[in-house]
């Protein structure tokens, strides 16, 4: 034992002087700053945590492909009747009824079958709730203060969740992982390629933006209240969330005189980084996403208004069982609605949901989404948007496929901040691609093949393509 | 042929004759009787009185109805009998957080808690399963923990699915978690069908936790409860008297399970991985007491031994993650498995209460994974008849059953397939609920007066 403790202290030493080194010698100025400022001491500077924790994503080897002959949903609202996909460069190379396949392509003949983007789910704990669902796995909810914004979901996953295999045979290639709503602020998002890795980091999809989870309601206020300490009300909530941003905006601005002052080479004092103070200031500066759990209309209402006050941006609603009573307002305010069509009823929050309630934000020109918060539901986001439109049609609103297929592609794309790259089948964007052997509306219809980056990340019919986490294998009798 | 022909549209046309208010006839539909007719391309289905009196191929009858039959054209749609939920909490919970009427923590009720004085006809959710085409449900108590879910699944949201005789995490002292009952989910002051269908007992983890920690003590335990009830029966007289030693059991428990050692009320039996549904198989076999299998995760690992017992398995199709370590062989294969091996199967909703409604969809999906698609619709009407014995009043379209019937648009598994029609016994049943009032509230905006004036 003597001697381990030993080979740590030295460790230890070795890598403070390292360091301390590496600070003195190779730091360079980012762009941006004054050749003037002397850079600050290395894990100091508010905001340049990041990339010590990058994504490493490589896509999976992939050929230049040509699905043929199939009926696609573009992801943009549009049909197209035995149409062709090309696939190159791991990228669409290009989506119509007229194209003409080059013969070196490998061609995959999808007559009868249906061709969509890769599914996007918006609202999902898969590494962070892992199966199994024990306590050992229970790493979603920093609940030991309301404010975490400090915390990031990437910490907690667990990449070898089984549950991300059974997304992938299920269509789903990009999902956002969010911390959970127990806290008023519970931390930053990740948002990961869905492909099969040994690091979260091997997961993580380069350039998205972080998000910050937020959530209203009675959950907060049921894990504080019942400790005896605030928010214990809805009135404690938005006090909570006030005061946060208060902070933040104080943060930022002591941050900005720093720099301000470094660069015009006056001596100045830089203010001592805060994990959490620095979460929410790039909330402010728009660096990162909002994603705001939040079931009651009157709640989101008041949440825009917090929006308001300190000058940042909700990006999604997510739940928001009631966004139907006012989805005039959420599609003013240009917020994307994230939701179900059967979840309802667990809390009295909960108890006014409809199943229109994503066909009715759509039907108000809104962003409509239907994303999973399940690792269940994340298996079939084409049977909860098929409910979805069902209900809508049955209240009256004419919604074709085409239009629905965005609630679980393009729009939940604009969610997290990644229709740039993916979403929607169009040239130049990532070749994330579903193979359907039926209509996805259809409750019959199974994924046959998923393309991550034009390449095979799942076959149904062919065992290479079936990956199998470290936790499956030798374990369940081969299910 | 000609014959029948004729005297089949007799038979037409005297049941459309003089008490017609009541009387209603289904034209123009593929109907899927879940009985012994099978599925009828083209037919037709009359109800008269609450019940079902003809079921017949349309191309074989010379429609002639009397005046004053409302005749219901489903335009090719689909007719199937009503959906029978089990593991329901139907009637017995309103919002989840609230609480429910299906856990008891009580000594002295366990086998002797009752559900039938519970339900609640005016229930929110009733309407809601109702225009999934459900119309029966096996409302059941919540056995101790060890349901498909750990507790701590969806502590993001504090939302855990509850099933009932799932089992939703939540302790009890009791081995026995209650009886079960049938109900109907007509519009009426009364829903209860069927009172004391069957008694739910929580194995392997659920029943770990109400014997003491571990499996072998909860085998024990209920050994023993069934010899004190056996010693009981033979000497309620001397019990009166104090004459006998210490029961295990209060009178009411004892009382409760004299059905089941007698075999006459089956234990529904909560149990998930492979090797605990052979210890419960095992159990039933030695005490000669009858069992349903709920849960079933790992069913299809022992399929051969559960259909060789003559057990039938309540079971969600959905369930494929290893979400314990009691379901590690979790897999969407499971109900066409079980099927393909002779076994019964029931087929559940997602959870008991508030998305029971999907029921036609885990159907699907059963579909979808290999199950025919005949078995699926007899896993949801006669299956669940015949486990909890009334199936001589539904679970199939046959004429003297009760009409509990639905007319759809399409395929009922389908989600873009919606009901047109729902009756149950007999009586049509309004196509609407509270989320339907809320929807049709919220669908202008621009009024000038706020929603809260509308109706």
């Amino acid at each position: 034992m003597r001697v381990l403790t030993t080979a740590v202290a030295v460790c230890a030493a070795a890598a403070l002087s390292g360091c301390a080194s590496t600070a003195a010698t190779t730091s360079k100025p980012a762009a941006g700053d004054s050749a003037k400022a002397k850079p600050l001491p290395k894990g100091l500077d508010s905001g340049r945590g990041e990339d010590a924790y990058a994504s490493t994503y490589r896509p999976l080897p992939s050929r230049p492909t040509a699905l043929v002959d199939a009926t696609i949903f573009t992801g943009t609202g549009e049909k197209i009747e035995r149409g062709v996909v090309l696939i190159r460069d791991g990228k669409i190379e290009a989506v119509g009824a007229q194209i003409v396949p080059p013969a070196s392509y490998d061609m995959v003949d999808a007559d009868g079958k249906y061709v969509t983007p890769g599914l996007i789910d918006a609202h999902s704990h898969l590494g962070v709730y892992p199966s199994p669902a024990v306590p050992a796995h229970s790493d979603g909810n920093e609940l030991t203060d309301p404010n975490t914004a400090g915390v990031w979901a990437e910490h907690s996953v667990w990449p070898q969740d089984p549950g991300f295999n059974l997304a992938r045979a299920g269509g789903v290639t990009t999902l956002l992982v969010l911390p959970g709503s127990g806290n008023l602020i519970g931390g930053r998002s990740v948002t990961l390629r869905n492909v099969p890795a040994r690091t979260v980091q091997d997961m993580k999809f380069p350039g998205a933006p972080y998000g910050l989870k937020m959530a209203c309601g009675e959950n907060p206020k049921r894990v504080y209240g019942s400790r005896n300490r605030a928010p214990s009300t809805r009135m404690g909530n938005v006090a909570g969330y006030r005061t946060a941003w208060i902070n933040a905006a104080d943060y930022a601005r002591k941050w900005d005189d720093y720099r301000a002052k470094a660069d015009r080479g006056e001596k100045a004092d830089p203010p001592k980084r805060d994990l959490q103070l620095e979460t929410l200031a790039g909330v402010l500066s728009g660096e990162i996403l909002v994603e705001n759990h939040c079931y009651r209309a009157d709640e989101m209402v008041q949440m825009i208004g917090i929006a308001h006050e300190f000058g940042y941006k909700i990006t999604a609603f997510h739940h928001a069982l009631e966004a139907y009573k006012i989805a005039d307002i959420l599609a003013k305010e240009d917020i994307c609605v994230a939701t179900w069509a059967n979840w309802w009823g667990s809390k009295l929050e909960a108890w006014d949901a409809v199943e229109a309630n994503a066909p009715m934000i759509h039907a108000a020109g809104g962003c409509a989404i239907i994303k999973s918060d399940d690792p269940d539901v994340i298996q079939r986001l084409n049977q909860e948007a098929a409910e979805a439109l069902s209900a809508g049609r049955a209240a009256g609103y004419q919604i074709t496929e085409g239009e629905a297929m965005k609630w679980i592609t393009l729009n939940p794309a604009k969610a997290i901040g990644v229709d740039k790259q993916t979403g929607s089948l169009e040239p130049g964007k990532r070749a994330d691609v579903v193979l359907w052997d039926k209509n996805p509306f259809s409750i019959y219809a199974k994924a046959e093949r998923v393309y991550l980056d034009g390449a095979i990340a799942y076959d149904r019919h062919d065992r290479r393509y079936q990956p199998k986490s470290d936790f499956e294998l030798g374990q369940g009798a081969g299910r | 042929m000609r014959k029948l022909v004729v005297s089949l549209a007799a038979l037409a046309a005297a049941l459309a004759g003089p008490a017609l208010a009541q009387s209603v006839v289904i034209t123009n539909a593929r109907v899927l009787t879940a009985g012994p007719a099978g599925e009828i391309a083209h037919g037709l289905v009359m109800i008269d009185k609450g019940k079902i009196t003809a079921v017949l191929d349309q191309t074989t009858v010379r429609l002639a109805f009397a005046p004053g039959t409302q005749v219901i054209d489903a335009q090719g749609g689909v007719v199937t009998p009503g959906f029978i939920a089990p593991n329901a909490l139907l009637g017995a919970v309103e919002v989840r957080s609230l609480g429910d009427d299906l856990v008891v923590n009580n000594p002295d009720i366990g086998a002797a808690f009752d559900v039938q004085y519970a339900l609640n006809p005016a229930s929110t959710l009733i309407p809601v399963a109702r225009m999934a085409g459900i119309t029966r449900a096996i409302v059941t108590p919540i056995s101790a923990g060890g349901g498909g879910g750990g507790a701590d699944f969806h502590a993001d949201d504090g939302e855990e699915l509850m099933t009932a005789g799932g089992g939703g995490g939540t302790k009890s002292a009791a081995l026995f978690a209650g009886q079960a009952a049938v109900i109907h989910l007509g519009e009426a002051t009364e829903i209860l069908v069927k009172p004391k269908v069957g008694m739910v007992v929580p194995f392997g983890d659920g029943g770990a936790n109400v014997a003491g920690g571990a499996r072998g003590a909860e085998i024990v335990a209920l050994q023993t409860a069934f010899r004190d009830v056996r010693d009981y029966m033979r000497n309620k007289v001397a019990y009166d008297r104090a004459g006998v030693r210490d029961l295990a059991l209060s009178k009411a428990d004892l009382e409760a399970l004299i059905p089941v050692v007698e075999g006459r009320m089956p234990i529904i039996a909560v149990v998930h991985k492979a090797s605990d549904i052979r210890a419960v198989l095992k159990f039933a076999r030695e005490e000669k007491v009858k069992v349903i299998l709920s849960g079933a995760e790992e069913g299809w690992m022992a399929a051969r031994e559960i259909a060789a017992a003559g057990v039938p398995v309540i079971i969600d199709p959905l369930s494929d993650r290893p979400e314990t370590f009691q379901t590690l062989g979790s897999s969407l294969e499971n109900a066409g498995k079980l099927h393909a091996a002779g076994v019964t199967v029931v087929l559940q909703g997602s959870g008991g209460a508030h998305r029971i409604r999907e029921l036609r969809y885990n159907a699907g999906n059963a579909v979808a994974y290999g199950m025919p698609y005949q078995a699926a619709l007899a896993a949801m009407t006669i299956n669940p008849a015949k486990v909890f014995g009334v199936d001589a009043q539904v679970g199939s379209l046959e004429p003297g059953k009760d009409a509990d019937v639905v007319v759809w648009t399409a395929d009922p598994f389908e989600p873009l397939s919606q009901p047109t029609a729902i009756f149950i016994r007999g009586q049509a049943q309004p196509l609407t609920s509270r989320q339907i009032e809320l929807r049709d509230r919220y669908k202008d905006l621009s009024g000038p007066y706020p929603p809260a004036y509308s109706r």
